[in-house]
């Protein structure tokens, strides 16, 4: 067996967060660094990893590692790397440092738990992204929910119980429709292949369901994969718990793991279910655009900024979505891209506004106004963090949203036309919340406002750096996807369309 | 090399944002350095490209690929297009924008934010320069959108002035109206041709069907609506005067806006294919040069006053383009002495400001070219320039309008040479108003000339604003240059050349008695009793009213009333469905009484049932 | 051998049994009434026993002696724990775990 180093990357936040309770007379190192060191050791492993990614390789999985679990049902502890997962761990091996770092303020006494969830979130999202068995898929998905519960319910505002609750209880809703699918998927695959099995690729490849088990079971992953992503209208437990959860959690939740969400989509729902994936099509791309739009015209008319950011996100996961379903190569390319531009992005704009909303213990837009000049650095960081979230070319943002629109054109006009309108709505959303929140006249509060310091500046530049690199150049990205996009179009059976005119020229 | 010429001012604009106060000292030098250097590589390759033959003068440099999924036939190269048609304007952009550098370091002297300012004038000028050099719609949308920013940070750059951000985000949301066009049209050339290249679409469009061009041209036409202040585009510009003047000098007179006019020249061949697209790229030049010349003629804020002569300037152009070959290139002719006379006019007018403590309300100037020497001299050499009087050189490239839409249609015509008539009488009022007419100032204020740093620019400016109509028309030089770009057709206008010029000129001189008889004497105060003509025009022809009845009013409402029923329907949907289950259970629980006894029997009945239930079964 | 008299004599004393169990409030009696429920189920295990010749009956009926032991044992200290501190013995009053 090869060298294991997606287990190690999986367990380097595991054993921290146990590490972080060992007594502190035994250990040189501070929570806060242990926190800090793993998650950039994962770093580390992460790049090493994705140094070592063959893109020219056709294979679906690389680094393949596997144990067996459960034999009896066919269960194995299988952890593989496609392109699109190489991207989301990428994309969470380089939030998990930063959150740690801006957040230290945030576990306050309880420290040493919040660390720990955090880092308990990574594990749990890394190893999703890994999994390569679906069973082992689904329970990461649901443990998932557990460090969020606990982050929501123990550390976020005056309704955090409630929000918290809401968060486990769509959490748990659309796991269980999952689990009974999943249950059924088992034993369809065991009539048809003689054998009980999970694994993903051998349930893509072999598997042939009949239509009516196909759309049941697609719907069933489906309901899962769209509350948690989130789509209208499963999507209101969102902008109730990021109003109610630290910056950091917020950061974590939307930047990270609603992507299982669209991950589940493109990686799990296309590939075994593609006749039912495509029937359903039209239909999801419907949901999706007026998500986009819906998503869009509501934050306009929030009074709170982490309202406002998490509505924004229901609009982008809309666009996600999107290109996931249209079924083009660009637009699935798209997607990609634009779960790591957004990830990015939520993350400066939790981040900088979490710097800003700890200050007055308040998210409250209309508290606010004025800070140009007591904060100016702040105010330039939020304006960059909103710029790349409304997709300004330049900007990462704007080569996903572009692509997935193109994508989408490609196959579906309307629905594109439409979802199109959004960057005119996005304007608005965010240039007014900046407008009512940063500039206009300074009042006696504006003035107590301090600003970012050197440190919390150095904490949020990677996120600005990688938007503007990866707008101006987004071909590492590309690569990395490139083959698992490829091979999700053959087994959905799809091709890109053709250009309507033959180009005169070819270059 | 060429790339260079972006990445000057693009590295500039990056330190001196990233290092904050530390470039506080040397900012501005370097930022200007940035420009000038940008110019005179501009200016080397221009001679370069002299030297070279005609048909070898388009050059592409392909810097890197952008973006590219082979699978999909997508390409997009990050490569710039230096032909005939870009290197006018990069030579326009960087002269006329390090003479504003130049200019805003006296302008700005006293801002503590100096530094930002010429920050974002880099930002600026190297957006506008990828603009112009890009060799493809989506990277020209990268800097379209560029410079859409730089003026979103400009006209809010003093951001304490709630009105400064109010038209700020305006602008903004106004362009990404007309982004969405041209969005839709990227993707469209796309789907139909596989390539968003210039040469690519260009060539494409003489093969495809209809439909192609039409929808692609009025597409276009939208973002450029958007971008060049357009009906029904337009009521961003007037409130982008918020910014300061060395902005709305560079950015919202001699340059940006004109972007849109440049998108449809470097379309040519997509709006060749389709008359109607060209049909209602001359209706909305039209609608605009009239609408813009007539709010200009009613504003007493001179900066405003301005802004809607360069709506109106920029509806020349746009007609222009719209008229095909015979108008293309002297619409970016217009483009460049309107460049150069336009923005003398705003540095004069930051001038006049700069010496009446920032007031703006024409009423209250007069006299001031009796104080102010060159700025008079330079402003008047503008406004001669604008009106067109040969031989400076508005006349060149106006009359040169005037007989193209003459030759396309006599309604095209009636309105650039009714519009040539309202110039006059505005710049008239303007000039009158200014600096003749008896002083209306305060007696606190005492009006000066301004520094050389100031008056240098305006000089530099005036002398093209005097001569570049000669230099550039001389032996038919411009049409011959810009011809391999953008094609050229001799315009035929029914009368003769002389006629058309002699018309012209009465028309203009018509214009300026008018507005000299009505200006012989001039209120303090606004007349309040006037026409419902002159309400109207005050109030931008109702663009605004317009804007909030038709929009934002019913977008608030919308916004509200989903974000009500996201809450109430959607929400409470979830939140009615934890009620109906807490309901039902806090009913079910009554049934635990905590009597043992009543467990027990419950034990024994439910024994009892299943034995029943079993033996049915059974049986 | 015919187990019926033993059956029936079996069911009789489990009905007392579970009469008593939902009739009587004193806890003490309540109690007994399940001891009597129990040993009804010992006497059918042993019948069931003797009639088909083997012992796994008789094993059952052990567990359900130990087991009821050993209830005794818990069962008579959490009474006596109640009556100490309700002064009472009665099962109805003991209701708080309700709702």
């Amino acid at each position: 067996m090869n060298f294991p180093w997606l287990l190690i990357i999986l367990l380097i936040p595991l054993i921290a967060s146990v590490l972080l309770f060992i007594p502190k007379k035994y250990v040189i190192f501070k929570d806060q660094q242990i926190a800090l060191y793993s998650s950039l050791i994962t770093l580390l492993f992460v790049i090493v990893v994705a140094l070592q990614f063959d893109t020219s390789s056709n294979a679906a999985t690389q680094f393949d590692i596997s144990f067996d679990w459960i034999p009896v049902f066919g269960i194995s502890f299988h952890l593989g790397l496609t392109g699109i997962s190489l991207v989301l761990i990428a994309l969470t091996a380089v939030l998990t440092p930063i959150v740690i770092l801006a957040t230290e303020h945030e576990g306050q006494k309880k420290n040493r738990e919040f660390l720990m969830w955090i880092l308990l979130i990574e594990a749990s999202a890394l190893a999703v992204f890994l999994a390569r068995d679906l069973f082992l898929f689904y329970v990461v998905f649901e443990a998932m929910l557990v460090p969020i519960f606990f982050l929501v319910g123990r550390f976020g505002g005056p309704r955090k119980n409630a929000a918290a609750l809401k968060f486990i209880l769509f959490g748990l809703a659309g796991g269980l429709v999952m689990l009974a699918a999943l249950i059924w998927l088992y034993f369809a695959a065991a009539t048809q292949l003689g054998r009980g099995t999970f694994s993903i690729s051998a349930l893509s490849n072999e598997l042939n369901l009949d239509i009516w088990t196909e759309r049941w079971l697609f719907l069933g992953f489906f309901f899962a994969f769209a509350l948690k992503a989130p789509m209208v209208p499963g999507h209101t437990w969102l902008p109730d718990t990021a109003e109610q959860a630290t910056p950091g959690t917020s950061t974590m939740l939307i930047g990270i793991l609603d992507k299982v969400g669209t991950y589940g989509m493109l990686a799990i729902l296309l590939p075994i279910f593609p006749n039912a994936s495509k029937e359903f099509a039209p239909a999801i791309i419907g949901f999706a655009v007026f998500g986009v739009i819906y998503g869009a015209l509501i934050a306009i008319a929030q009074k709170d900024m982490k309202r406002t950011f998490a509505y924004i996100s229901i609009s982008h996961f809309g666009f996600i979505v999107m290109g996931i379903f249209s079924f083009t190569s660009i637009g699935m390319i798209g997607s990609t891209i634009y779960m790591v531009a957004h990830g990015l992005s939520t993350a400066g704009l939790f981040l900088t506004a979490g710097y800003l909303i700890r200050q007055k213990d308040n998210s409250l837009i209309q508290n606010f106004g004025g800070l140009t000049k007591a904060a100016p650095v702040m105010t330039g960081l939020f304006l960059v963090a909103g710029l790349a979230s409304i997709a300004l070319p330049g900007m990462a943002g704007f080569v996903a949203e572009f692509m997935v629109l193109t994508g989408t054109f490609q196959v579906y006009k309307i629905p594109a036309i439409i979802a199109t309108l959004a960057i005119v709505l996005a304007a608005i959303y965010m240039l007014w919340l900046y407008q009512r929140v940063f500039t206009g006249n300074e009042n006696k509060d504006s003035k107590n406002i301090v600003d970012l310091n050197k440190k919390q500046i150095l904490i949020l530049s990677p996120i600005v750096v990688l938007t503007v690199l990866f707008g101006f150049y987004p071909t590492p990205i590309i690569k990395i996807a490139e083959t698992s996009i490829a091979n999700t179009m053959t087994y959905v059976g799809v091709t890109d369309p053709q250009p309507i005119i033959e180009k005169v020229v070819s270059k | 090399m060429i790339a260079a010429v972006i990445a000057l001012p693009a590295l500039s604009a990056a330190l001196l944002l990233s290092l904050g106060n530390r470039t506080n000292k040397f900012g501005p030098w370097m930022a200007i350095g940035a420009s000038a250097s940008s110019f005179l590589i501009g200016f080397w390759q221009f001679l370069q490209m002299l030297a070279r033959p005609e048909e070898e003068r388009t050059v592409i440099t392909t810097v890197y690929e952008w973006l590219a999924v082979p699978a999909a036939g997508f390409k997009v190269d990050f490569a710039l297009q230096l032909d005939q048609l870009s290197i006018s304007f990069v030579l326009l952009i960087t002269f006329v924008g390090t003479l504003i550098h130049i200019y805003s370091l006296g302008y700005m002297s006293h801002d503590e934010n100096q530094r930002r300012f010429f920050a974002y004038l880099n930002l600026f000028v190297a957006a506008m320069l990828l603009l112009v050099l890009a060799d493809n719609y989506l990277l020209l949308y990268v800097g379209w959108e560029g410079v859409g920013l730089a003026s979103y940070l400009l006209i809010g750059f003093w951001q304490h002035k709630p009105t400064a951000a109010v038209a700020a985000k305006k602008a903004f949301v106004a362009n990404r109206v007309g982004d969405f066009g041209l969005s839709l049209a990227i993707m469209t050339m796309f789907i139909v041709f596989g390539s968003v290249s210039f040469s690519d679409v260009n060539e494409g469009v003489l093969g495809a069907p209809a439909w192609v061009s039409l929808t692609i041209g009025l597409l276009l036409l939208l973002a450029a609506c958007g971008k060049s202040a357009q009906f029904p585009l337009q009521s961003w510009l007037l409130d982008a005067m918020e910014g300061p003047t060395p902005v709305s000098a560079l950015i919202h007179a001699a340059t940006m806006v004109t972007a849109g006019v440049y998108l449809i020249v470097r379309s040519a061949s997509i709006f060749n294919a389709s008359e109607v697209a060209q049909t209602a790229v001359i209706v909305i030049g039209a609608i605009s040069l009239l609408m813009g010349a007539i709010i200009g003629a009613a504003k007493d804020d001179i900066k405003k006053s301005l802004a809607g002569s360069t709506m109106s300037q920029i509806g020349y152009m746009v007609l222009a383009a719209g008229l095909g070959p015979i108008g293309y290139v002297f619409a970016i002719l217009h483009l460049i002495t309107h460049g150069f006379f336009k923005a003398v006019m705003f540095l004069g007018a930051g001038s006049v400001m700069h010496a009446t403590d920032d007031n703006v309300d024409m009423r209250r100037y007069g006299g001031l070219s009796k104080v102010m020497i060159f700025t008079t001299i330079t402003f008047f050499i503008g406004y001669l320039a604008i009106i067109g009087i040969p031989p400076f050189a508005g006349f060149y490239s106006k009359d040169h309008i005037i007989e193209a839409a003459l030759s396309h249609s006599w309604w095209a015509g009636a309105a650039v040479l009714f519009g040539a008539g309202l110039t006059a009488f505005y710049m008239t009022r303007m000039v009158v108003m200014t600096f003749f007419s008896k002083p209306r100032w305060e007696d606190d204020v005492h009006p000066h000339e301004s520094p050389l740093s100031m008056t240098l620019p305006m000089i530099l400016l005036s002398i093209g604003a005097a001569s570049m109509g000669i230099i550039l028309t001389n032996n038919h030089m411009f049409e011959h240059w810009l011809e391999p770009v953008t094609g050229f057709v001799e315009p035929e206008p029914p009368f003769s050349i002389q006629t058309i010029t002699i018309i012209t000129l009465s028309v203009v001189a018509t214009g300026v008695l008018a507005a000299i008889w009505q200006y012989r004497k001039i209120a303090k105060v606004a007349p309040k009793k006037v026409s419902f003509a002159v309400t109207a025009a005050r109030k931008d022809l109702y663009g605004d009213v317009m804007n909030e009845a038709l929009l934002m009013k019913p977008g608030q409402a919308l916004t509200r009333a989903l974000n009500i029923f996201d809450k109430s329907v959607v929400d409470g949907f979830v939140n009615g469905l934890g009620l109906f289950t807490g309901g039902i259970s806090s009913r079910l629980r009554k049934s635990e009484t905590g009597y043992v006894r009543s467990y027990a029997m419950s034990i024994v009945l439910g024994t009892a049932i299943l034995v029943i239930v079993l033996l049915i079964v059974r049986l | 051998m015919n187990p019926d008299a033993y059956l029936v004599l079996s069911g009789i004393i489990f009905s007392i049994g579970t009469l008593g169990v939902l009739l009587r409030r004193n806890a003490i009696v309540a109690f007994m009434s399940v001891e009597l429920m129990l040993n009804a189920a010992n006497l059918a295990f042993v019948t069931g026993a003797r009639v088909w010749g083997n012992l796994d009956g008789q094993t059952a009926a052990f567990f359900v002696m130990v087991v009821a032991a050993a209830e005794v044992v818990i069962g008579l200290a959490i009474i006596l724990t109640i009556f100490r501190t309700r002064n009472s013995a009665s099962v109805d009053e003991a209701s708080l775990l309700r709702w």
